[in-house]
């Protein structure tokens, strides 16, 4: 394995991913950067049209164009630009070093097709398996995410699995080739909390054997908690907040942040009128001039609203959009 | 606070069983689904009843049972005075304006060819309460009481967001003034911002016209947050009942506990901290359950004698129920039964 000598393993630089559409041109994505280190997970959080699936189709070049493209920024993967590698190139790496899963696994598997030929066209295509010995690596990837009885499973078809057994074969067949980069969009939101409990106990086991890194995009704050080092935070395209998961729970710098914490239901707490952010989430193809959350933020000034916020470096490992991120982060500090 | 109260609604013995289809010409499947099998419980005028569990468990049956949009297979649903199970199909479209339902999914419940006023006005044709310049004043103050403003009223669902769309389907079920709404997983296809803002409104309605609640979703912490009651269900049965808080602090049922411990807490240093009580295994088929508690295919408590003896659900605390036989009112702590011993065992 080779290493781009920072120790990152994906860094993402001004991303810009718009979609052309009867409205309008969308910002999907407008300007994202963040890094991603061996061995880490980084946790995306934000609502729908945050832009977080659109980034990471994006990491994977998996953006329909048209109407969507790619209008500028650069993705380095392990040292190469992936915008500029060929589209073989590219489809070398999907699947193979990157590999991605997804909300509904029904979408990334192939209903009329068994489970055992699935499995094995990835190690056939990728890793130039023979016939047998693939089909004796899916059997054991199977085992390896514990489906039980795999040998006689192997042959089944999707359908013939459970919600939570197919999200088994889907982390089965992504990690087949042993990638250095896991996406998890929204893995387990479909599911049961007692398997969604299951499927993350299952990432992390795997993510600690083969030491991969790991993207995993939600909208539950709970789900990153117990998984992430880093998080971004994402709205109307835009990353809101930055920073290591410990110290964006304890102390949000960005009102958006601090405004989705307060939403969640505390169970050990008495109830109560529950905090509320008010307002829709933005149309991303008529933003506001300004601030896109200031129609919808309690902190916002006239400021917001004329002008678009800076990027405020809180602390080395921090960064708020914000136009009063420092008074912000000193707020949430006195409230600890 | 409840228990003085006449209930409002009270189910007796209800069960709900589907015949599969299948089999040969002459000989049928025996084949059933029993998606409610059984199910004994009070719901008390002004109170929000919670009732969770994980998908396939009945609750979305049982709620639509009590409204009789489903055929009940045997059982009672009390409500003033009458038994909805066994009422006419025209005595029961009467009953239909006291009783309402708020569906989970807002794109898929209403109808994309009619406008939000025809939406919200066509309950009140249908139960002939107002017509004409009576109905569009009575449109446009539901409008006003869940958040929208009266100039959306010639809109169509389209062109409103998720959230918006519930209000519009919240307004709908105002609009006839029931006395109790089934609320079917409301907020479970909304934003995280957007559910906070549902959570309150239902809240404040409930508050503000004396309505009753049951609120059937997957989400444990909602559940706690809205909830007077909880009901806890398990493959077509009712395993725990009491209290919100007491149900999510005080656990008694192996199940609930399980259920708790996997919802992810928005804390990184209670996520590190947590011993998560992983379950194995997927929630079994309701065509075939288990025989005795249909949860000790899964349970890490179970003794030979689950497998044979189905347990009830009885007071272990006051007004706490549970339905295991391996605890009782006198050892209520699962964990510390001697190994082997079934004290619930009569």
């Amino acid at each position: 394995m080779t290493d781009s000598g920072n120790g990152n393993l994906l860094s993402v630089q001004n991303l810009c991913t718009y979609f052309e559409t009867e409205d309008g041109t969308v910002k999907a994505v407008d300007g994202i950067s963040f890094e991603l280190k061996r061995g880490e997970t980084l946790g995306i959080v934000g609502e729908s049209g945050s832009g977080k699936s659109v980034a990471n189709l994006s990491i994977m070049r998996l953006i329909p164009d048209p109407p969507g493209k790619i209008v500028s920024g650069s993705i380095v993967f392990d040292g190469r630009d992936v915008l500029a590698l060929s589209t073989r190139e590219v489809r070398n790496l999907r699947g193979k070093r990157i590999a991605m899963i997804f909300q509904d696994p029904m979408t990334s598997l192939n209903p009329f097709m068994r489970v055992s030929k699935q499995l094995m066209e990835v190690t056939q295509l990728h890793l130039g398996h023979a016939k047998k010995q693939a089909r004796e690596h899916a059997i054991k990837m199977l085992e390896h995410v514990g489906i039980p009885d795999a040998h006689s499973r192997v042959d089944s078809y999707p359908h013939e699995f459970s919600g939570g057994m197919r999200q088994r074969v889907m982390i089965a067949m992504a990690l087949s080739c042993e990638p250095e980069l896991l996406i998890a969009d929204e893995p387990t939101t479909a599911l049961d909390v007692t398997i969604q409990a299951q499927i993350l106990e299952l990432i992390k086991r795997l993510k600690a054997e083969t030491g991969a890194s790991v993207i995993l995009i939600t909208h539950d704050l709970g789900v990153v908690a117990g998984m992430a080092d880093h998080i971004i935070v994402m709205y109307a395209g835009k990353v809101f907040e930055q920073a290591p998961t410990g110290e964006l729970f304890e102390r949000p710098g960005n009102p958006y942040t601090r405004g989705l914490l307060r939403s969640v239901p505390d169970p050990t707490d008495e109830q109560g009128s529950l905090y509320q952010i008010p307002g829709q989430p933005p149309d991303l193809a008529h933003l506001p001039p300004g601030c896109p959350f200031a129609p919808r933020c309690e902190r916002a000034e006239e400021i917001c609203r004329r002008e678009f916020p800076p990027y405020v470096q809180l602390t080395s490992e921090r960064y708020s959009l914000c136009h009063f991120a420092n008074e912000v982060y000193a707020e949430s500090g006195e409230q600890v | 606070m409840q228990t003085e109260a006449q209930p409002l609604i009270s189910i007796q013995d209800l069960k709900v069983h589907f015949p599969l289809a299948g089999g040969s010409l002459f000989r049928r499947s025996r084949q059933v689904v029993t998606a409610v099998d059984g199910v004994t419980l009070d719901i008390y005028r002004g109170e929000t009843l919670g009732l969770v569990g994980e998908s396939g468990c009945g609750k979305t049956t049982l709620g639509r049972a009590i409204l009789r949009l489903t055929n009940i297979t045997s059982g009672q649903v009390l409500f003033r005075g009458n038994d909805l199970a066994h009422l006419s199909n025209s005595a029961m479209r009467e009953q239909r304006r006291h009783l309402q339902i708020i569906f989970q999914d807002p794109y898929a419940s209403l109808n994309p060819r009619m406008t939000v006023g025809q939406i919200i006005g066509e309950p009140l044709e249908t139960f002939q309460l107002a017509r004409g310049e009576a109905k569009k004043q009575r449109v446009q103050a539901l409008l006003g009481m869940v958040g929208l403003s009266a100039r959306f009223v010639n809109g169509y669902p389209h062109e409103f967001s998720g959230g918006q769309r519930q209000r519009i389907g919240i307004a709908r079920a105002l609009a006839v003034d029931p006395d109790f709404i089934v609320a079917d997983e409301p907020i479970s296809a909304l934003d995280v911002s957007i559910q906070a803002q549902i959570m309150n409104l239902l809240d404040q309605l409930r508050r503000r016209k004396n309505l009753t609640y049951l609120f059937i979703s997957h989400d444990l912490r909602a559940i706690r947050h809205v909830s007077d009651r909880v009901a806890v269900m398990y493959l077509g049965k009712i395993v725990e009942l009491a209290n919100g808080k007491t149900v999510y602090s005080n656990p008694l049922m192996p199940y609930t506990r399980a259920l708790i411990s996997a919802v992810p807490v928005p804390d990184p240093k209670v996520e590190a901290k947590r011993r998560r009580i992983v379950l194995e295994g997927d929630v079994p088929s309701a065509i075939n359950p288990p025989h005795g508690c249909r949860f000790h295919t899964r349970c890490p408590y179970s003794i030979e004698a689950c497998s044979q003896v189905e347990p009830q659900l009885v007071q272990i605390k006051p007004n706490h129920f549970a339905a295991c036989i391996r605890i009782s009112p006198e050892e209520p702590d699962i964990e510390r039964v001697a190994p082997g011993a079934a004290p619930g065992l009569l």
